[in-house]
């Protein structure tokens, strides 16, 4: 109270106000955190509790000591019967299809993209227009005939009938074509000149300098690929093949029924599901952010 | 290209033939094929299939489900943009605006981000469970009884919530570096010229990012209408009964559990027609977008 009388009114509101700001723009922020990160911090309580516990009470704020045992469970019992799909096995099937697809989506896209950037083509304006079309249909859009086609290749339940498809649109073709292009016409002559072929100037000059937008390519088209779950829900019916984002549907269907639904290992599934991409947004932000800015998808 | 190339013959083309194989197999093929299927009936049990010209189309439009299918679409993916768009807006803001903890901030609005939709699905089944679900008790504070899967409204209102969750980082992460590239001598004019804050958010700030905001427009459109999927496959379990349902699941559920080829494929091309409109739409925003910046 002694301070008070201390300092002038007016400089007190002031600071004050000041204050005030600050905190409820801190306010507004921890409600949205709050908000964002509720639901993990709840899966990982609820696997701490025994299930028969939670089927009663559903999620609190007690640690129970469930949570190892919930973690085994998780990794190496399965889902179905067959006692393939474990959380292991789904985990490395949706690594191959995060990898698979992140790698062969940059590799080919920088292909066509130098093809279309770098050489005199005669036909080059049909084949960019034939390849950026593809940015209009969604696989979703046109998921039943995409289907029958890889029905028809005999492709169901390999990697390849799972990834090649969704790598046939132009979203990374077209981004490498825009930095391409931003790329100065005077290292191509200056290479020339120095007498690098094609070949030699992609591996040693543009590969080098396209680093930073391979890497955030690379995140954004990872995530993506791991976050798959129609066409992996259609073309695998294997169950050593499933990946863990098509296996919530069959972690979901098992908390129906009458026994006691197993809580613990569903949501360590759901959370080893969301980690690795999470973890990859997470540590590689900087590049993330800019690849996804950029990229104006 | 580029004004220096390289003249080679068989090179390009042989750098460009893995793309266009893989589209003209994966993309174009099965793009004919819904066109073409979609004036066709085909016979549920396999015996051929006769012409059958718009008839799938007229089929489609007469129906009332489709209709009202397409009449939740509409309603689901403007609840989700204007609240998805709004929330993350608000939220940039205030994250530009502090000076501790910035990074923190970020990190815990954007790794949501990287969740898949039926994880998003799924956490919505817990959230929302009849017996204890926080949600459920949230709600029942304003004695309103929430059932998720049995009721049509609440089921819409838990979809629209989880897809609101799930979008609020991608709009966050483009309304923030949209905010940080706004020049400092503009703000600090801005400053001068008006002490009110919100005033000064809504007079210079937010017509600057007006550009993100229309761009951001169409990917949530996109998002709603297309990459919801997991998501309302997880809640739903499978069986749709009398909840709602958007379009695309729609294309889904007839084309796979219903067998009518035909008209999977006629909602197929009507899906990819408005996609279409969506895509010319954006390029002429784009193009307006040069002139701001």
């Amino acid at each position: 109270m002694a301070d008070i009388t201390h300092t002038a009114p007016t400089e007190d509101r002031q600071a004050r106000r000041i204050n005030w700001g600050a905190v409820s723009d801190h306010a507004v922020l921890i409600a949205g955190a709050l908000f964002m990160m509720a639901p993990l911090v709840m899966l990982i309580q609820m696997s701490t509790i025994p299930d028969a516990e939670i089927m009663q009470t559903g999620p609190s704020l007690e640690i129970g000591n469930q949570f190892w045992p919930n973690v085994k469970k998780a990794l190496l019992g399965a889902m179905s019967f067959s006692g393939e799909d474990t959380g292991l096995s789904m985990f490395r099937s949706s690594m191959i299809l995060g990898l698979g697809f992140a790698v062969g989506k940059i590799v080919i896209s920088m292909l066509a993209a130098y093809a279309i950037v770098y050489f005199r083509l005669r036909f080059a304006t049909f084949a960019f227009w034939l390849i950026f079309t593809t940015l209009l249909l969604p696989l979703e859009v046109r998921i039943v005939p995409s289907y029958e086609v890889t029905q028809k290749l005999g492709l169901l339940n390999t990697y390849g009938g799972l990834i090649i498809p969704l790598i046939a649109s132009a979203t990374a073709t077209f981004f490498f074509r825009q930095f391409f292009l931003s790329v100065p016409d005077e290292l191509v002559e200056a290479a020339r000149i120095d007498g690098a072929g094609p070949v030699k100037f992609f591996i040693d000059i543009l590969v080098p300098l396209s680093q930073t937008m391979i890497a955030a390519i690379f995140i954004i088209m990872f995530v993506f690929g791991w976050n798959q779950y129609l066409w992996p829900t259609m073309i695998t019916t294997d169950e050593s093949k499933y990946t863990l984002v098509q296996g919530i549907k069959q972690i979901t269907q098992s908390l129906e029924g009458t026994h006691i639904p197993e809580f613990g290992r569903s949501n360590l599934l759901a959370v080893l599901a969301v980690l690795p991409p999470v973890a990859v947004v997470i540590f590689f932000q900087r590049w993330f952010v800019k690849g996804l800015t950029e990229s104006d998808k | 290209m580029k004004r220096a190339g390289f003249d080679s013959r068989w090179l390009p083309v042989f750098l460009l033939m893995p793309q266009l194989a893989i589209i003209l197999v994966f993309f174009y093929w099965p793009a004919w094929q819904a066109l073409q299927s979609s004036f066709y009936l085909e016979d549920p049990f396999g015996f051929g299939s006769t012409f059958v010209g718009f008839e799938n189309y007229l089929r489609l439009f007469r129906s009332s489900e489709y209709l009202r299918t397409a009449g939740f679409t509409v309603v689901f993916t403007v609840l989700v943009t204007f609240f998805a768009l709004s929330i993350a807006l608000l939220l940039a803001v205030k994250a530009d605006k502090v000076l501790h903890g910035a990074r923190t901030y970020r990190t815990l609005l954007m790794w949501v981000y990287a969740v898949a939709p039926p994880v998003a699905g799924f956490i919505t089944l817990i959230v929302f469970n009849q017996r204890w679900g926080p949600l459920t008790e949230f709600f029942a504070l304003f004695g309103w009884d929430f059932r998720v899967r049995l009721d049509y409204t609440d089921t819409a209102i838990a979809m629209v919530i989880a897809s609101v969750w799930k979008q609020i980082p991608v709009n966050f992460i483009f309304f923030l570096s949209g905010l940080q590239s706004i020049p400092r001598a503009v703000r600090e004019a801005a400053l001068i010229d008006n002490r009110s804050a919100s005033a000064r958010f809504w007079t210079v700030t937010f017509p600057l990012l007006a550009p993100t905001g229309f761009f951001l427009l169409i990917i949530n459109t996109t998002y709603a209408l297309f990459d919801t999927f997991g998501l309302i496959d997880t809640i739903l379990r499978n069986n749709p009964g009398d909840n709602p349902i958007t379009l695309v699941y729609k294309v889904y559920v007839d084309g796979f559990r219903g067998q009518d080829i035909g008209g999977s494929s006629a909602q197929s091309v009507v899906l990819m027609v408005l996609v279409l409109a969506l895509t010319i739409f954006q390029f002429r925003m784009v193009d307006r977008r040069i002139h701001y910046t």
